[in-house]
């Protein structure tokens, strides 16, 4: 099933998680105007694990921004969970990010000094959540991408391929609905990003986290159930990943 | 949410820790001052009035002249004769007691040690006019006193020095060639106020005195102790009609004695000594300005430095508040900090001060409280304008910042 809009139709699911209609977004105005998307219609399921590509300046992570409520769409529709995203305020969208939304960025983006712990409790420190259980599921989380004997290593003390996997366990931590990922192995080596792939592939699977992931690399691509490829800000075409089989639900 | 950030602000300070502490160094140096300073004041006021209260409080010292610095030429004016003293005792209302003082010099022996003091001629008037406590033994009795018996009370310098620690009540010493009997050793006074050690003397009947050594009946100074309910200004003012009187003082012609009110000299001591402290401390809190500023400079390269923290922070959803909040404590957190360091700081430089001037020592509670809140303040007044500039940033500009 791709990320048409029958998709969710088909699993039974009356809205699909993401919809996206006409978007556009336009940096900039007047002579120095660029239009980074021209219109983008896109729904993503429940459940999916969607890898996004498309060649350099093609929109991508202007989409993703979108998609996280990072940013707000210059025109269109961004439908999640019902909410109409696009005519959200800063603070509104905030507190969706806090709720539904878990980011791995290409750079790791990790507090410096700070220990993967701490690290992970972040987002489990805006949420409120008390002490204890605050640490409870930042080591499950930690736990979960394997590295629970390293909790109190700092980023400078972890290897990068070990430092996204933190920053993984911090995206999932507060158990969110989508997980973001734009190029998170973009500056690993092909075995570390082989492990990310899993992991993600994993969450994907057994934590029933929809994943959305942008990436240059076909073999990371190959991880996904859908790839949407993105051509001058616009969806060129959506297709069947080689994990479609493997797809539960 | 204010537990959170707090926490949030207490590790962020303590990933940056020296940064941290250079930040507040203005504080920390302006709260130090301004304790300093403000203790300082309040011990040098407490100092002097402490000086004045030795001589006895609600006191007016009576001497023959024009009194400091005035007069000049001209033959010496008499002394007091030992009726004007019985008149003011009698006469003037508002009178606790009289003291007439005559004056000599000489050296006092006791087996083999010897040591040269002052020697004050008085009476039993002299120990209610300014209290002082015996340490052992006794005043005068009225006999001795009407006698002029040679029985001397010795100050507690006069006493080490010629007894170590030994006994010397009931001990015959001799005094500027005399024969006298210790009757009494004083408790210790200290310095006065004006330099000069308050314990070196030995005191006489002043019959005893002015019979053996002055060899006249002239009385050099009168003490007069005022009662609380009279004002000093009106009592000085009987006092100067009647001795004008009495020394045929008439018409325009100028007093030819003065009387010097301990009362008003306090008053005018302690003014200044307020009016000192004030300025001082007034410089003191421009450095605590200064300081807030040095916060207010730090926080903004700081939020710039950690404006990819400030994005990570975001993206995980954290709303402008908290992050507005964040730094806002941090600044709150630290300038308190600095302010406790301070505060420290202050007690170490009051207590060292103390000892250097001889000052006595002083814990102040209100100031350390106001200069605390004052530092705490500073944080939130110079931490606000670089909170806000990290609470409207960007996410995404944020996260994409080098
Ligand atoms: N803040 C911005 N201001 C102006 N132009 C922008 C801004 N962000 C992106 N753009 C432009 O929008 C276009 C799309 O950018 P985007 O980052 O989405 O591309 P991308 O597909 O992620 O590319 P890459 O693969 O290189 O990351 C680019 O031409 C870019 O220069
Ligand atoms: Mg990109």
């Amino acid at each position: 099933m791709g990320a048409a809009a029958g998709s969710a139709v088909a699993d039974g699911i009356p809205d699909p998680l993401i919809r996206l209609r006409g978007v556009t977004k336009t940096y900039g105005t007047g002579a120095t105007a660029f239009q980074a998307l021209k219109g983008v219609d896109l729904d993503i399921a429940t459940g999916d694990f969607v890898a996004v590509m498309g060649p350099s300046g093609s929109g991508k992570s202007t989409t993703m921004n979108i998609l996280g409520c990072l940013d707000v769409p210059t025109d269109g529709e961004f439908i999640f969970m019902g909410h109409h995203v696009e005519s959200l305020d800063r603070d509104q969208r905030a507190l969706l990010r806090r709720k539904y939304f878990g980011f791995v960025f290409q750079g790791f983006n990790l507090l410096a000094r700070t220990s993967a712990l701490e690290n992970v409790e972040l987002p489990l420190l805006y949420r409120g959540d008390a002490k204890a259980e605050r640490r409870e599921m930042a080591l499950a989380a930690l736990d979960q991408v394997g590295l629970k004997d390293w909790w109190d290593h700092t980023p400078g003390e972890l290897s990068g391929g070990q430092q996204q996997r933190v920053a993984i366990a911090r995206a999932i931590a507060t158990k969110p609905a989508v997980l973001l990922a734009d190029e998170p192995t973009g500056n690993l080596d092909s075995e570390r990003s082989v492990e990310i792939m899993e992991l993600l592939s994993d969450l994907n699977k057994h934590a029933g986290i929809t994943v959305l992931m942008v990436t240059h690399e076909p073999d990371m691509a190959a991880f996904a159930k859908t790839i949407v490829h993105f051509k001058d800000g616009l969806v060129e075409r959506t297709e069947a990943g080689h994990a479609q089989g493997e797809r539960v639900g | 949410m204010l537990g959170t950030t707090f926490i949030l602000a207490l590790r962020s300070i303590r990933r940056h820790l020296l940064r941290s502490f250079l930040t507040v160094l203005g504080i920390v140096i302006g709260v130090a001052a301004v304790v300093a300073m403000v203790t300082l004041g309040k011990a040098t006021t407490l100092q002097v009035q402490k000086s004045i209260a030795s001589l006895g409080t609600n006191v007016l010292q009576i001497r023959p002249g024009q009194g400091f610095g005035r007069g000049g030429g001209g033959p010496r004016p008499p002394d007091f004769d030992p009726r004007d003293v019985e008149a003011i005792g009698k006469q003037i209302t508002g009178v606790t007691a009289v003291a007439p003082q005559a004056q000599s010099t000489g050296t006092a022996i006791y087996e083999g040690a010897n040591w040269s003091t002052t020697i004050n001629g008085t009476t039993n008037g002299y120990f209610e006019v300014q209290p002082w406590a015996l340490a052992s033994g006794r005043y005068f009795t009225p006999a001795e006193e009407s006698a002029g018996k040679a029985v001397c009370i010795i100050g507690n310098t006069v006493y080490t020095n010629l007894y170590k620690t030994r006994n010397a009540l009931g001990t015959r010493m001799r005094i500027a060639g005399i024969s006298c009997d210790v009757i009494g050793i004083l408790s210790t006074k200290g310095q006065s106020g004006f330099g000069g050690d308050q314990d070196d003397v030995v005191i006489m009947p002043i019959k005893a005195v002015q019979r053996r050594m002055t060899g006249n009946t002239d009385v050099r100074l009168i003490l007069v102790g005022v009662d609380q309910a009279y004002s000093t200004a009106q009592v000085q003012a009987s006092i100067t009609d009647l001795l004008r009187e009495r020394r045929h003082i008439t018409g325009g012609k100028e007093d030819d004695f003065n009387i010097f009110d301990t009362k008003q000299i306090s008053d005018t001591l302690s003014t200044t000594t307020t009016l000192l402290t004030n300025i001082v401390t007034a410089v003191a809190g421009i450095s605590l300005i200064v300081g807030g500023i040095g916060i207010m400079n730090i926080m903004l390269v700081s939020v710039t430095e950690r404006t990819r923290e400030i994005g990570i922070r975001l993206a995980i959803g954290a709303v402008a508040n908290e992050v507005l909040m964040q730094f806002l404590v941090e600044a709150v957190v630290l300038s308190c900090l600095g302010g406790l360091i301070g505060l420290l700081l202050g007690q170490v430089a009051v207590i060292l001060l103390s000892v250097l001037g001889q000052l006595p020592f002083i814990f102040d509670v209100q100031i350390n409280v106001i200069a605390f809140l004052i530092s705490g303040a500073i944080g939130v007044v110079f931490g606000f304008f670089p909170a806000r500039r990290a609470a409207s940033l960007n996410p995404i500009d944020a996260l994409r910042h080098e």
